[in-house]
C-alpha cells in the first residue's frame, strides 16, 4: 500500500432521473462498469475505458463520463500520465503495454499544410461535370516501352510488370485476424470489393469465409510467418512483406494465447491458446540483399505474377531504406508512420519512436526521384491519415496510394479507447467474444466502411477540381498545391514546400 | 512423360530452372534429375506434387521454400534455409547445409547428413496433424531451434557421438521439442529453454525417425541407437506472457 490507488481515470454518473432501467448498458459493458441492485443501476467508474458502447446504447441519454474527474496538483512536467506509469511500473516492474496510435502530444504536420485551390487565372474544374481520374495502379512502371511492327500492326514488347488497379487511391491496411474479429474483416473486405480498392490480411492468414474476396486481399508474410502456405501466397492479389509497422519500429509482435481461439488457431495454423510471437526481424533477412532473396522467392513461388510490397515503419533512414527497398525488386513501398495504430505496443514505443509519416513520404519520394528509381516502386502511405484532406497532402507529398486502419475502424463503431489489447472490444471489432464478436453485423458496418471510402473519394475529386486538377497522377508529388503553415524552415524544407503566402 | 525427366542445370538461371521442373510435374513426371546445379537459388520454391528431384551440385539457398510434397534429394552442401516456410514433403542433403535451415517449417522433414549452421530449425511450427521435422546428422551452430514454437528437431552427433552446439538452444522456445544425443552443458541453453533426459518410451518414439535417417545415408544404426538422449523443451508455452503490464 506504498503507494496506494491511483484517481480514477474515467467517471460514469447516471441520470436517475432519465435512466428507466432497461439494462442495456449492464448487458453491453464486457468491463463490468454497471449492475442492477434494487431497481437502481450502480456503476464501478474504476473499471471503464471509456469505449462510450454505454452511452451509445442507452437510449434515454442517461450516462454521462468524465475524463480524469480528480485532478493532480498540475504540472507541466511531470503530467498524471507520467506519475501513474512511474506508479504501475514501481508495481510491477515490467514494460506497459498500450492500443491505438501515438498518444503523445506531437505537432501534427497535416494540419500545418493547407492545399491549393484555382482562382481566376487556370479555371477550377466541376467534378459534377468532368471526369476525374482516380484510378490508381500500384507497382513497377516502366521507364520506357519498346513497340514492334508484326504484320503492320503495333506490339508492345516490353513486358510489363503486374500492378493492381485501384479505383480510388485509398487501401485498408492489414489488420491480421486475432487482432480484429472475422466479422471487422468481413467488413472490410466487402466495403474494399465494392469501392474497387484492396485490404490487407495482416500476419494472421485468410480465414476460408474470406476467399471470396480474396482478389481484393494483400497477404501478409512477416517474420512468424503465421498462416503462410503456398495456396495463402497463390490467393492473394498482391502480397506484402512486412518488416516493421509504425506503431512499434523495431520490434516484434506478440498476440497472446488468450486470442488464439478455434479459429484464428486454424487460420494462423497454431495450437490453441499458445502465444503467437513474431519476433523482430526476418530469420532470413539481416541485409537488402536478404530482402531481395526473400521478394523473389515470394515472387518465384507465385510464378511473378503478384506485385510484392515491402512495409517499414518510418524512421530516421527511411529514405535510404527505401531505396533499397526500390532495388530489392519489390513493387511497393509501404512506410508507416509513428501514428500508426495497432492491437497492442509497449508504451514507450508507440509514443517515442519513429518518424511522422508527412516527413518520412517527403523523404522517399525525393530520394527515389534523385536516384532516378521513383518508378520502380509504388509508395503507400499509412500511419494517421484521418481524413481525406490528409489523402490529399500525402499524395501531393509523393505517395500513389494509403493505407488507412484506425479510419476504417472507426467507421465500425470504434471510439478509439485504446484497449485493444484486452481482446474485450465492446464493438465487436479487437476481440474474439463470440458474443461480442456478434455485436458487429458486417451488412451494416461493411456499407458504414464503404460510405466512407466513397465519401472521402468525392471530397478528394472536389479538393482536385478545385485546384484544377483532373487526375489524380496530376497530384502525385506536386508540392506546389501545398503551403506550410507555422512550420519551421528545417521541416518545410525536408518536406520541399513553401510558407503560406510565398 | 518418361521418367526420369533430367535437366541440365548449368548457367541456367532460377527461374526457367524452376519454370522447366514445373513443366516437367505438370505433364506427369514423378522423377526429376537436376544435373549441374550450381547455386541456383528457389529450386522447387512453392513446388506441388508428388515428385522425387535428385540434385546434383550445390543448390542456392531457400531450396524447397514454400514447398508442398515433393522430395528434394540433394548430392552436396546446401546453401542457407533449405525448407524455409515447407509445408510438406522431404529435404534429403547428402552433405552440410548452411543457415536458418528449416525456417519456420510447418510440416514435412528435413534430413542433413552432416552438419548445419546458424539458426537451425528457428521458428518451427506445428498444427494439427503438420508436425515438421528436422534431422541433423553431426552438429549445428548456435541459436539451434531459437522461438520454436512446435515440431521436432534431432541432433546426432555423427563421429562424436556427441554434437556440439554452441549457446542459445531453444532461446525463446516456446513449443516442440530438440532431442540431442548425450545432451548439452546446461550453459548453452537459450533463455526459456530447459533440459531433460529421454525415458527409454521416449527414444522408442524417435527410434523410427533415426532409422528412417540411417536408411537415407546407409549408416550404421548401432552408431546411433543404445545411446542417451536429452531434449530441450519450452520451460513455459508463454515465455513473455510475464514481461508486460497493461496501460492503466
Amino acid at each position: 500500500m506504498t503507494i496506494g490507488s491511483v484517481p480514477l481515470r474515467y467517471k460514469i454518473s447516471v441520470d436517475h432521473d432519465q435512466c428507466m432501467l432497461c439494462g442495456r448498458c449492464v448487458e453491453n459493458c464486457p468491463y463490468g462498469v454497471f449492475r442492477t441492485e434494487k431497481d437502481r443501476i450502480h456503476v464501478n467508474s474504476r473499471v471503464c475505458v471509456a469505449c462510450h458502447r454505454c452511452i451509445a446504447m442507452c437510449p434515454r441519454d442517461a450516462i454521462s463520463l468524465a475524463e480524469r474527474p480528480v485532478d493532480y496538483r498540475s504540472h507541466p512536467l511531470w503530467t498524471p500520465q507520467v506519475r501513474e506509469s512511474i506508479y504501475n511500473q514501481a508495481r510491477t516492474g515490467k514494460i506497459i503495454l498500450s492500443g491505438m496510435g501515438n498518444a503523445q502530444d506531437y505537432p501534427v504536420i497535416f494540419d500545418r499544410l493547407v492545399l491549393d485551390a484555382c482562382q481566376v487565372t487556370n479555371p477550377s474544374i466541376d467534378p459534377l461535370r468532368e471526369p476525374m481520374e482516380l484510378r490508381t495502379y500500384i507497382g513497377k512502371k516502366p521507364s520506357i516501352l519498346r513497340f514492334r511492327k508484326e504484320n503492320g500492326e503495333t506490339v508492345l514488347e516490353t513486358r510489363l510488370s503486374p500492378n493492381l488497379m485501384l479505383e480510388t487511391p485509398i487501401m485498408i491496411g492489414h489488420m491480421s485476424y486475432g487482432a480484429i474479429s472475422l466479422n471487422a474483416q468481413q467488413s472490410l473486405a466487402r466495403a474494399v470489393k465494392k469501392i474497387g480498392t484492396y485490404m490487407g490480411t495482416g500476419e494472421g492468414g485468410l480465414h476460408e469465409s474470406l476467399y471470396l474476396y480474396q482478389d481484393r486481399m494483400i497477404v501478409q508474410v512477416a517474420s512468424g510467418r503465421f498462416g503462410v502456405d503456398i495456396d495463402y501466397l497463390e490467393r492473394g492479389s498482391a502480397i506484402e512483406i512486412k518488416i516493421g509497422q509504425g506503431a512499434k519500429p523495431g520490434i516484434g509482435g506478440h498476440l497472446p494465447g488468450e486470442k488464439v481461439c478455434a479459429d484464428v488457431s486454424c487460420t494462423r495454423m497454431i495450437p490453441m491458446g499458445s502465444d503467437a510471437i513474431s519476433p523482430a526481424p526476418h530469420h532470413d533477412i539481416y541485409s537488402i540483399e536478404d530482402l531481395k532473396q526473400l521478394v523473389r522467392g515470394l515472387k518465384e513461388a507465385t510464378e511473378w505474377e503478384k506485385p510484392v510490397f515491402v512495409k517499414i515503419a518510418a524512421v530516421h533512414n527511411s529514405a535510404a531504406i527505401a531505396a533499397g527497398i526500390a532495388r530489392s525488386g519489390a513493387d511497393a513501398v509501404v512506410i508507416d508512420g509513428f501514428r500508426g495504430g495497432t492491437g497492442a505496443a509497449p508504451r514507450v514505443f508507440r509514443d517515442h519512436v519513429g518518424i511522422p509519416i508527412e516527413a518520412a513520404i517527403a523523404s522517399v519520394d525525393a530520394k527515389l526521384r534523385t536516384q532516378g528509381i521513383r518508378n520502380e516502386v509504388s509508395v503507400i502511405a499509412s500511419g494517421g491519415i484521418r481524413e481525406s484532406a490528409d489523402v490529399a497532402k500525402i499524395i501531393a507529398l509523393g505517395a500513389d496510394a494509403v493505407y488507412i486502419g484506425t479510419a476504417a475502424l472507426v467507421a465500425m463503431g470504434c471510439r478509439v479507447c485504446g484497449t485493444c489489447y484486452r481482446g474485450l472490444c465492446p464493438w465487436g471489432i479487437a476481440t474474439q467474444r463470440p458474443d461480442l464478436v456478434a455485436r458487429l453485423n458486417p451488412d451494416m458496418a461493411s456499407v458504414n466502411v464503404e460510405n466512407l471510402l466513397y465519401a472521402w473519394t468525392l471530397e478528394l475529386s472536389e479538393l482536385m477540381g478545385a485546384a484544377g486538377i483532373n487526375s489524380i497522377e496530376s497530384l502525385r508529388g506536386n508540392r506546389d498545391r501545398l503551403r506550410g503553415y507555422l512550420l519551421d524552415q528545417g521541416i518545410m524544407n525536408v518536406l520541399d514546400v513553401k510558407p503560406v503566402g510565398a | 512423360m518418361v521418367n526420369p525427366v533430367r535437366i541440365d542445370a548449368k548457367g541456367m538461371h532460377y527461374t526457367p530452372l524452376n519454370r522447366a521442373i514445373r513443366e516437367a510435374v505438370a505433364s506427369g513426371a514423378t522423377e526429376i534429375i537436376l544435373d549441374h546445379v550450381m547455386g541456383q537459388r528457389f529450386i522447387a520454391d512453392g513446388l506441388r506434387g508428388e515428385v522425387t528431384i535428385a540434385i546434383h551440385g550445390v543448390p542456392g539457398g531457400d531450396l524447397g521454400m514454400f514447398m508442398s510434397g515433393p522430395t528434394c534429394i540433394v548430392y552436396g552442401n546446401c546453401e542457407h534455409a533449405p525448407g524455409n516456410t515447407m509445408d510438406a514433403g522431404q529435404i534429403i542433403i547428402h552433405g552440410n547445409a548452411g543457415d536458418a535451415v528449416a525456417h519456420s517449417m510447418r510440416g514435412g522433414k528435413i534430413f542433413v547428413r552432416d552438419n548445419i549452421g546458424y539458426r537451425g530449425g528457428i521458428h518451427m511450427k506445428q498444427y494439427l496433424e503438420k508436425r515438421p521435422i528436422l534431422i541433423i546428422g553431426g552438429s549445428a551452430r548456435a541459436f539451434l531451434g531459437e522461438y520454436m514454437a512446435g515440431g521436432l528437431i534431432l541432433v546426432l552427433g555423427r563421429d562424436r557421438g556427441r554434437p556440439e552446439i554452441d549457446r542459445g538452444i531453444g532461446s525463446g522456445i516456446h513449443g516442440g521439442m530438440i532431442v540431442i544425443r548425450g545432451g548439452v552443458n546446461e550453459e548453452n541453453l537459450g533463455v526459456g529453454a530447459t533440459m531433460s533426459e529421454l525415458s527409454r518410451e521416449e527414444i522408442a518414439g524417435i527410434t523410427p525417425l533415426i532409422r528412417e535417417f540411417i536408411g537415407h545415408f546407409g549408416l550404421d544404426s548401432a552408431d546411433f541407437l543404445n545411446d542417451r538422449y536429452f531434449k530441450v523443451i519450452p520451460s513455459s508455452a508463454r515465455p513473455f506472457a510475464s514481461k508486460y503490464t497493461w496501460e492503466v
